[in-house]
């Protein structure tokens, strides 16, 4: 399957004079922004230029929606995290102070991976790369003096995911805010976590019964909440090419379709609030291409293969991060010309909200300077360059459709490799591919072969590999000391000690008995755990005590 | 001559493999043999590996900013074991560290950008045989 379809010649001219219509009834009814759409000389423009398919049109190339930027810019989220939860709650506060409209989490290694900040393995880690979320109380802190029915909240944890969830759900019930008021996305993506980034806890299979536990309590539950947020950002970052981003993606995404549909769920009662995260690299019009291409795929084996009625379930709607990997040590300020670009790139390619990194990430957390910058960056698109005001500005373009076009079929070719080693399941092509080191070794082969370009000089990076003059080092960076450990350890023993230990245990137990039980969703107990307040550690440990621990083959 | 043994392996919950993974493709070609123990080996370990293995260095890899605790834990494990093979840290460690770490006994540091002959020679240099 390549390119949009193209209606027989005789009815051509009807269909598409239907097409059209139908988009500008479509787009009539839509509320737009109040803005002037007309250039910066005074040149009125249409929302969108050329043929078929039309923006919020099967198989949505152009975008999900028919009116686009038009009615509502994409969310600038911008990921944050560090410290202790009431360092990071400041930097909440200053987001939406700044024009900033989403929340977003990072979580500390310890916390992604499970454990307590008294972990063993923890010294040095807590607080340093995201915020420190050991129980309840630390989750209250992080969002406190924050109308949690008013914001959206993202939340970037794969392992443990549904503990955190527990607690942000606890947290908001206590503030009176129901869970079904809640809007947001938890990551929840642990395919990706055996393929790329690695921060597992459990097997793969037991991982995947947590997914559709939460799936189906989001479903019944929670309307306004993104169950999974299918990343191939990570896969990107690990050293994959732009087409295995594409393809690991969508391939997980498929994947996770079909443990849904096995756990009993119709597929248009969980597909419309599947979402996707994808990594902007630099070169413009691969990715541009790429975006264009995810929502075309995703639309037509949604539809095809999975039997969507609901065009809902069809549309791949997508967070957009510029390329973390990007970013050079050397001479970094020259990394905020990068970001602009990729930046722009997401939103030419149809983003539904995006995270511009700081020009200082290549050596520390941001600071509040570098992450001030990367905002305005997309306040700069946004409200400088008129790049909303015109959908889909470059679909059209032969280059830009013939990209799009490159990037499906490369992607169809690794869908093919995935379900015949899941002989005829892309799940169990997902499972198979990790247990065999597939995904692993094809990303490393490709991080390599970059490498090796740019080593040869046959790719050129400004600043490592040429024009390298004028470098003036780092500069300021964002520094964490030590006090956060020893006052998240000082709260952690707090908690436990003022705790009562025979709810916490009665909780732990109601959760091992419901984890044990296939069909039982472990939700409402982790939830009860969570108000116990049971550690994040306590958690995970009374469920690998039921699913075991993940350990990665030693696959090179 | 007997080819270069090196050990590579990340330590604690660190999952950044990228740069590591690409560093034993670069050892690998440069005729090196690698030893890939990959993530969350304890230090106790990845000694243990070195000395059955008759590892002329130890590569370590570091990507959460923890390396000013952890790097120095890495030496003192494979001098409390009595043996003397060389530490060489990669990832992202700002210059500020550097001489914390070198204090603390770590042969060689590289960094972000840092090419494949670099990688090579800091190697090389650390297992004497540059």
């Amino acid at each position: 399957m390549s390119g949009d379809p193209v209606p027989e010649a005789g009815q051509a001219k009807s269909s598409e004079a239907a097409a059209k219509s139908a988009w500008r009834q479509a787009y009539e009814a839509a509320r737009l922004r109040d803005a002037d759409f007309e250039t910066m000389s005074g040149v009125p423009v249409e929302p969108v230029y050329g043929d078929v398919p039309y923006p919020g049109q099967y198989p949505f190339t152009r975008g999900p929606y028919p009116s686009m930027y038009r009615s509502r810019l994409w969310t600038m989220r911008m990921f944050a995290g560090f410290g202790t939860a009431e360092d990071t709650n400041a930097r909440f506060k200053e987001i939406l102070r700044h024009g900033g409209t989403g929340l977003s989490t990072a979580f500390d290694m310890p916390t992604l991976m499970g454990r307590d900040s008294d972990h063993e393995w923890s010294e040095g880690e807590v607080g340093r790369a995201g915020v420190a979320i050991d129980t309840l109380a630390d989750m209250r802190d992080l969002f406190a003096g924050i109308d949690l029915s008013g914001v959206s909240t993202s939340m970037t944890i794969n392992g443990p995911a549904n503990v955190a969830m527990s607690m942000y759900i606890a947290v908001a019930e206590e503030n009176g805010v129901g869970r079904s008021q809640l809007a947001g996305t938890i990551q929840n993506d642990i395919l990706k976590e055996y393929q790329a980034q690695k921060e597992y806890i459990f097997p793969p299979r037991p991982s995947m019964r947590l997914i559709t536990d939460l799936m189906r309590f989001t479903s019944a539950e929670m309307p306004r909440w993104h169950p999974i947020s299918i990343s191939g950002y990570h896969i990107r970052e690990a050293g994959s090419t732009a087409a295995q981003e594409l393809a690991f993606t969508l391939g997980n995404g498929f994947a996770y379709v079909e443990a849904a549909i096995a756990a009993g769920l119709d597929v248009d009662d969980f597909a419309p609030r599947l979402s996707f995260f994808f990594n902007s690299h630099s070169d413009f019009f691969e990715e541009i291409g790429k975006f264009r291409a995810a929502r075309r795929i995703w639309a037509r084996w949604l539809k095809e293969r999975y039997g969507a009625k609901d065009e809902r379930s069809m549309k791949c709607r997508f967070h957009t991060q510029t390329a973390g990997v990007s970013l050079t040590a050397q001479q970094p300020e020259i990394n905020i010309a990068r970001v602009a670009i990729q930046a722009l790139a997401g939103v030419l390619g149809g983003t539904q909200s995006l995270h511009t990194d700081s020009f200082d990430e290549a050596l520390a957390l941001p600071t509040e300077d570098a992450a001030r910058i990367a905002l305005r960056t997309q306040q700069i698109i946004a409200h400088e360059t008129g790049a909303p005001d015109v959908i889909d500005p470059l679909g059209g373009s032969a280059y830009v459709e013939w990209m799009t076009d490159e990037m499906e079929r490369r992607a169809e070719e690794i869908f093919g490799h995935v379900d015949r080693l899941g002989t005829g399941s892309m799940l169990e092509g997902a499972y198979a591919g990790i247990e065999d080191g597939y995904y692993v070794r094809s990303i490393a082969e490709a991080a390599y072969e970059y490498e090796k370009k740019i080593n040869s000089g046959r790719r050129i990076v400004v600043g490592v590999n040429a024009f390298t003059e004028g470098d003036t080092g780092p500069g300021n960076l964002l520094r964490i000391e030590q006090e956060t450990e020893r006052y998240q350890l000082k709260r952690l023993a707090e908690v436990k000690q003022d705790r009562d230990e025979t709810t916490v245990a009665s909780a732990l137990a109601g959760l091992v008995a419901a984890a044990a039980e296939p069909t039982t969703n472990t939700m409402p107990a982790m939830i009860e755990a969570a108000r116990a307040m049971a550690t994040e550690g306590e958690i995970v440990a009374a469920l690998e005590d039921v699913f075991g621990t993940y350990v990665e083959p030693q696959i090179l | 001559m007997t080819p270069i043994r090196v050990v590579l392996a990340k330590i604690g919950f660190d999952g950044h493999d990228r740069g590591l993974r690409v560093v034993a493709r670069m050892l690998r070609d440069a005729g090196m043999e690698v030893i890939y123990l990959g993530l969350r080996q304890t230090t106790e370990h990845i000694v243990a590996v070195a000395e059955q293995e008759d590892a002329d260095a130890i590569g370590i890899s570091i990507h959460n900013a923890g390396h000013l605790t952890l790097a120095p834990r890495m030496v003192k494990a494979v001098r409390d074991a009595g043996l003397e093979i060389p530490v060489i840290l990669g990832g992202i460690i700002p210059d500020q560290d550097i001489e914390a770490l070198e204090e603390a006994g770590i042969t060689a540091i590289l960094g972000p950008g840092a090419s494949a002959e670099e990688v090579v020679d800091a190697i090389k240099t650390a297992a004497n045989r540059s």
